[in-house]
C-alpha cells in the first residue's frame, strides 16, 4: 500500500536571473514502514525533496500526497529531525520534547500521560539520565538523540531526517545508527533519510533513492536493499551482498553522476592510494567511504 | 615549614600530596594577588591622576562666579547639600508637629470640629530632586519598554510590518528631546485635564518626552533580535504548528533576549540623559532643574553644587546600567554569555 507519493514534482526558486529549476519530474512511492534513504552529491536537491514532504516548500508542479491527502503546509504528522539538532537552547531535553508533546497531544492526553510519554520517548533514545540538561550541557550526539526523541514523540506518520548524523564523529554516528535501527524495528516508522554516507545508506535502508545532479535534479536510480534485519555492521562488512550494494551506490555517484569540479583534484589521488589498503582492512575504512573505493571508481576518477 | 617537617615523617605518598597541596596553595595565591592588584590598582591610579589634573585645571580657571570648583570644593559642597536636606527635613517635621498640636488643641475644645493637615511646601532639596528624577526616568523607561518590546517583536516577526514602519522609525529615532518638549508640553496641557490629577503635569510631560526619545534602541534591537532567529528554529515552530503566542513566548522572546537587553541598556542610558535636559529646559522638578536653578542663583557655591550634580548624574547613570546588566544575567537563559 502506498503511504506517501510524490508525483511529477518540480520546484523553481526565484533568482535574479529568473526562476531556477532545482527539481524536475520527481516521482517516488513509499510504503508504510519503509526506510528510504536519499543520496546524491551536495546541491542535488535532496534537502529540497525532504522540505517538500515536510511542507516547508511548495512544489511548483506536481504534488505530495500522504495517506490520500495533499501536503500543503508543515505539520507534526511529518516530523523532521534536522541536521544540527535544532533544539531550543533555552529549554532542557525534557522541555524540548514537552513543547512538541503539548502541541500534538494537548486534547488527547492528560498531564500525567504526557509526562509519561515524554519520558518514554527520551528513554527510547537512551537519554533518561539527562532529562533536565540543556542542549549546551550535552554532547552533539546526545543533542541529536533528543532531536530524534522530539520527532518520535509527535507520533508522526512519517519521519523525515535531514542528514541526522552528518555533523557527528564516526563512533557516535555508528552508535546512533544502531539506536535508530533498534527504534525502527520496534515502532515500524516510515522514514525518509537524507545522507551522503554510502555505508549509512546501505546499512539502514530498505531502498536507496539515488539522485542525479542538479539543476533540474531528479530520481536517478532506486536500489532495493535486500538484507535481512536485524543488521549487524560488523558481519555485514564482510558480506558479499552488502559490498555489492555499496558498489552500486558508489558507481552511481562517482561514475554516472561524477561531479567534475569537486571530484578531480581532491579525490583522485587518495582514492588510488586507498584502493590497495581498502581490500585488506574493510572495517578500518568503513567510515572513510569517500576515500575507500572500488576499482571502478578509481578508473573513473583518474580518467576524468 | 613546620608542616613540611612533620610530613617528612609520614609516608612518601603523604609527603607528595602535601607538597602538591602547598604548591597549589602558593602559586595561584600570587596569581590572585596580582590579579586583584590589576583590578583595583589601575582604576585607582586613573582616578588619582584625574583628580590631580582636575585640581590643577580648576585652580587656573576663573569665572564670573568665582574659581572653578576643584575636588576639595566639590567634596565640601556634597556635605553642604546633605546638611541642607537634613535641615529642610527638620523644618518639615517641626511644621507637622505644630499642626498636630494645634489640631489636638482644637479637637480637645470641640470634638466635632473639622481639622485639616496642610502639606509642607518648602523648597525641594537636592536629595528630593534626585528622587524625583529617578522616579520619572524609571516611569518613562517603563512606558517606553511597554511600547517598544511588543512592537519590536511584531515588527521582527512580520516583514511587511517592518517594511511599513521602518521609515518612520528611522525618521523619529534621531529627534532630540528638546524638539519634542514644547509639543509634548502643549499636548499634555490640552489633553491631561482633571480636577484631581493623580500626577503633576510636569511629571507627565517629562515622562512622555523620555519615552519618546528612549524607546527606539529597544524597538530596533528587539526587532533585529527577533528577525534573526535561525531558520531551523522557525522550521521547528512551523512543523509543530505552534500558535502565534506560543511561538512568541517559547521561541521569539528567549531567542532575542540578548539583543533586547542591548537595546534596553541603550534606552535607559538615553532616558537618563534626556530627562536631565528636559527638566532643565521645562523647569520640571528634578536634577535638571536643580542644575539650572543653581546656575541662575549665581552664588559662589553654585558651580561647586552643579559639579556635585554632574557627578551624581554620572554615578546614577552608571548604577542604572549596572542594574540592567544584573537583571540581564538573571533573566538570560545563556548563563555562559559574557555580559559587558
Amino acid at each position: 500500500m502506498t503511504h506517501l507519493e510524490l508525483t511529477g514534482v518540480a520546484i523553481d526558486f526565484p533568482t535574479s536571473r529568473g526562476p531556477f529549476r532545482a527539481l524536475d519530474g520527481v516521482n517516488l512511492k513509499i510504503n508504510q514502514g519503509e526506510f528510504v534513504s536519499l543520496i546524491g552529491h551536495s546541491g542535488c536537491g535532496k534537502s529540497t525533496v525532504l522540505n517538500l514532504v515536510a511542507g516547508l516548500y511548495e512544489a511548483t508542479e506536481g504534488g505530495v500526497v500522504l495517506e490520500g491527502k495533499e501536503v500543503r503546509e508543515p505539520g507534526p504528522e511529518r516530523a523532521v529531525v534536522f541536521q544540527n539538532h535544532s533544539l531550543l537552547p533555552w529549554l532542557s531535553a525534557y522541555e524540548n520534547v514537552e513543547l512538541a508533546v503539548k502541541q500534538v497531544f494537548r486534547n488527547t492526553k492528560s498531564r500525567a500521560e504526557m509526562k509519561e510519554w515524554i519520558e518514554h520517548n527520551l528513554e527510547l533514545v537512551h537519554m533518561s539520565h539527562a532529562l533536565h540538561k540543556r542542549p549546551d550541557e550535552i554532547s552533539g550526539g546526545m543533542k541529536q538523540r533528543v532531536g530524534i526523541a522530539r520527532a518520535l514523540a509527535m507520533q508522526p506518520k512519517i519521519l523525515l531526517m535531514d542528514e541526522p548524523f552528518g555533523a557527528l564523529d564516526a563512533l557516535t554516528r555508528a552508535h546512533l545508527q544502531d539506536s535508530l535501527m533498534e527504534i525502527q524495528a520496534r515502532l515500524n516508522n516510515t522514514v525518509i533519510m537524507i545522507t551522503h554516507d554510502v555505508d549509512e545508506a546501505v546499512l539502514l535502508s530498505d531502498r536507496i533513492v539515488m539522485m542525479t545532479n542538479g539543476p533540474a535534479a531528479t530520481v536517478g536510480e532506486i536500489l532495493d536493499i535486500d538484507l535481512e534485519r536485524p543488521r549487524n555492521r560488523i558481519e555485514l562488512a564482510d558480506d558479499v551482498r552488502y559490498n555489492h550494494y555499496r558498489h552500486e551506490v558508489l558507481s552511481f555517484l562517482y561514475e554516472k553522476q561524477h561531479k567534475p569540479v569537486e571530484g578531480d583534484s581532491q579525490s583522485a589521488a587518495p582514492a588510488q592510494k586507498a584502493a590497495k589498503t581498502a581490500a585488506d582492512a574493510p572495517q578500518l575504512a568503513q567510515d572513510m567511504h569517500i576515500v575507500k573505493s572500488t576499482p571502478g571508481e578509481t578508473t573513473a576518477s583518474t580518467a576524468a | 615549614m613546620s608542616t613540611l617537617s612533620t610530613a617528612s615523617t609520614e609516608s612518601t605518598k603523604n609527603k607528595l600530596t602535601l607538597g602538591r597541596l602547598q604548591l597549589a596553595l602558593r602559586t595561584p595565591s600570587a596569581d590572585t594577588v596580582s590579579r586583584i592588584a590589576r583590578a583595583l590598582m589601575l582604576p585607582l591610579i586613573g582616578l588619582l591622576v584625574f583628580l590631580f589634573a582636575w585640581h590643577i585645571a580648576a585652580r587656573n580657571i576663573d569665572t564670573s562666579l568665582g574659581q572653578f570648583p576643584g575636588p576639595a570644593q566639590v567634596y565640601e559642597q556634597t556635605f553642604g547639600l546633605i546638611a541642607d536636606h537634613n535641615r529642610e527635613r527638620g523644618r518639615e517635621a517641626a511644621f507637622m508637629e505644630r499642626q498636630e498640636k494645634r489640631n489636638a488643641a482644637i479637637l480637645a475644645k470641640d470634638p466635632g470640629a473639622e481639622v485639616r493637615m496642610r502639606d509642607y511646601t518648602g523648597k525641594p532639596t537636592f536629595i528630593d530632586q534626585i528622587g524625583t528624577s529617578l522616579i520619572t526616568v524609571l516611569a518613562g523607561f517603563a512606558l517606553a519598554t511597554l511600547i517598544a518590546i511588543p512592537l519590536g517583536i511584531l515588527i521582527g516577526l512580520n516583514g511587511t510590518l517592518y517594511a511599513a514602519l521602518n521609515p518612520l522609525i528611522q525618521l523619529f529615532k534621531p529627534v532630540s528631546p528638546l524638539a519634542w518638549l514644547p509639543l509634548v508640553t502643549m499636548v499634555v496641557s490640552a489633553l491631561y485635564v482633571s480636577d484631581e490629577p493623580m500626577f503633576a503635569k510636569s511629571f507627565i510631560t517629562s515622562l512622555i518626552t523620555v519615552s519618546l526619545c528612549s524607546l527606539w534602541p529597544t524597538l530596533i534591537n528587539t526587532a533585529v533580535g527577533v528577525s534573526s532567529i535561525s531558520q531551523d528554529l522557525k522550521n521547528v515552530s512551523k512543523v509543530l504548528r505552534l500558535p502565534f503566542m506560543t511561538h512568541v513566548i517559547k521561541i521569539a522572546i528567549p531567542a532575542s533576549i540578548p539583543a533586547m537587553f542591548t537595546g534596553l541598556r541603550l534606552s535607559l542610558g538615553i532616558a537618563w540623559m534626556v530627562l536631565i535636559a528636559a527638566e532643565m529646559l521645562a523647569q520640571n522638578p528634578g536634577l535638571g532643574k536643580f542644575v539650572w536653578d543653581e546656575f541662575q542663583n549665581g552664588s559662589s557655591d553654585s558651580l561647586g553644587r552643579i559639579m556635585v550634580a554632574v557627578l551624581v548624574i554620572g554615578i546614577i547613570g552608571f548604577m542604572l546600567d549596572r542594574a540592567m546588566q544584573l537583571l540581564q544575567s538573571r533573566i538570560s537563559w545563556d548563563k555562559n554569555a559574557v555580559v559587558r
